[in-house]
């Protein structure tokens, strides 16, 4: 902590489709990333979201922890790989 | 040995009565070439002939590389399409060609096992196979365990994934893989699949070599196609072509109407193609502008006093019903387009909403599915929508054409089992 560092590169939210149940959590958590379709399984935006937009992504690690499923997951797609926690 | 420009290079013989070992290798030559197989494979430009047409050599490649001493090679006999025959006949006309080449390739990545998977639903495929087995058994060469797999006939049971994990885990479901490529295991051993017409070209170009293999089709494409043609033809045939002939060269010379309304090709994943391009060689290359593949190899031939709509329905229903139901959008999706296909085809008063709909659906399913089940479906729907857009905007305004209510249908659909009747392991 304390240490700011500029983030490049992005992620994306991606959803283990058969683990998915379609229960909509992810919908509520993560409404700028993720729509449901019209049998309420998400439709998850797959445009690149960048890092830096700190607000989207704390709401993608709400949705990832919200899922009774767990089938959700954050990708980061980052061209400079950075300390990564393995 | 056969000569290059020789045809045709799989199917010699006769099917239903395969080559015995002895036969085989007075046809093809009983010596394979020395040095590296897998520069071989990799100059001769061969793709998968399962539908992906993904190079063959890239496959092996990268299970070469994978560590681990235990490695499988699977051989994909599953034919999951209802309008295929291709495999079967070629399991029951040139089973050891197939063997050959899983050999080659099971030496190539370095595994001590070789699954032939056939579906337990064709018995008498499963017995050709288990004789060739026999034969190879009493010859007693040194080399890969060949052993033979039968699980259940389903349609997506043939997906890569699907046919790994029945292996591994008795259940014919495709699998999640988030990172491409993926590497199939089972249990922990890496599984190189290819499909079984794939297996007989590498046991051609074990034998003769790539340069061998390309003296037929062009660069881009080279080698030849086994092709199941249905629908309006004297009788479903099974024909050996060189990729890149004439799509009516080929009707001709199964002796299908050579005037047709359109072409279902590649499979029932596939597109259709209107009869306006029967001049089109068949093979990836010029087949891609217009929306289609060459795919398993699957020509179904719709006549023109067919109704493209009503078999697109039959069709997708079907595949609807094969859905694993294992994904929302595949489970749920599948039904609503087929539920809207059946609007139209009856051309109800709902057909206007109803195409509006399929068309809204179909973008929101694709690409959402574990496997490509969903996405093939979608391929279908869009190219039908394309293709018989006259004969929608007859169905929309109520006038279902003579097609649609005549009771004869081009694509063959096996029955509807019910969901509960399904069996996947």
């Amino acid at each position: 902590m304390g240490v700011v560092r500029r983030r490049s590169g992005g992620f994306v939210l991606k959803v283990n489709p058969i683990l998915c149940d379609g229960y909509g959590h992810c919908h509520e958590l993560a409404p700028e990333l993720v729509n449901v379709d019209e049998w309420g399984y998400p439709i998850i935006k797959t445009a690149i979201t960048p890092l830096s937009d700190l607000a989207t992504l704390e709401s993608a690690r709400y949705a990832v922890r919200g899922c009774p499923r767990q089938a959700l997951r954050v990708e980061r797609l980052s061209d400079d790989p950075g300390p990564t926690r393995r | 040995m056969i000569d290059a420009a020789q045809m045709p290079r799989l199917l010699h013989g006769t099917p239903g009565k395969p080559f015995t070992l002895e036969q085989h290798e007075a046809t093809y030559h009983s010596t394979f070439r020395t040095g590296s197989l897998l520069d071989e494979l990799t100059n001769s430009g061969l793709t998968g002939r399962g539908g992906a047409a993904f190079p063959t050599a890239v496959k092996a490649r990268l299970i070469r590389e994978q560590r681990g001493h235990r490695k499988y090679v699977v051989v994909n006999a599953m034919e999951g399409e209802p309008a295929s025959h291709k495999d079967q006949t070629l399991l029951s006309t040139n089973p050891h060609l197939v063997l050959d080449g899983a050999e080659i390739l099971a030496s190539i990545v370095g595994a001590q096992r070789v699954a032939i998977a056939v579906a337990r639903d064709n018995p008498i495929v499963v017995n050709h196979v288990k004789r060739a087995l026999h034969e190879r058994e009493r010859r007693s060469k040194r080399g890969p365990e060949l052993e033979l797999h039968t699980p259940p006939w389903r349609y997506v049971a043939g997906e890569e994934s699907a046919l790994v994990h029945w292996l591994d885990d008795n259940e014919s479901l495709p699998q999640y893989r988030p990172r491409r490529p993926h590497v199939l295991r089972i249990g922990h051993d890496p599984v190189l699949l290819d499909n079984a017409e794939t297996c007989a070209n590498v046991g051609l170009i074990g034998r003769y070599g790539a340069q061998w293999f390309r003296g037929l089709g062009d660069d881009a494409t080279p080698g030849t196609q086994l092709v199941s043609l249905t629908g309006a033809v004297a009788r479903p045939t099974v024909v050996e072509v060189v990729l890149g002939t004439p799509l009516r060269q080929i009707l001709a010379a199964a002796g299908a109407d050579t005037s047709p309304r359109a072409l279902l090709l590649g499979g029932y994943g596939g597109a259709w193609l209107s009869g306006d391009y029967l001049d089109t060689p068949y093979d990836n290359t010029a087949l891609k502008p217009l929306g289609a593949s060459v795919g398993a190899g699957v020509i179904v031939v719709l006549p023109r006093q067919g109704c493209g709509v009503v078999e697109t329905h039959r069709v997708v229903r079907w595949m609807a019903n094969e859905s694993a139901r294992q994904c929302g959008p595949c489970a749920f999706g599948l039904p609503a387009l087929a539920e809207d296909l059946a609007h139209l085809a009856h051309a109800t008063r709902d057909a206007d909403a109803a195409l509006r709909r399929l068309i809204e659906r179909a973008g929101v399913i694709e690409g959402r599915g574990a496997c490509h089940h969903p996405d093939g479906v979608v391929r279908f729907v869009r190219s039908a929508i394309e293709v018989f857009r006259d004969d929608l905007a007859q169905h929309v305004a109520g006038n279902a054409c003579a097609g649609a209510k005549s009771p004869t249908h081009y694509a063959t659909v096996p029955t509807l089992e019910r969901e509960e009747e399904l069996i996947w392991e």
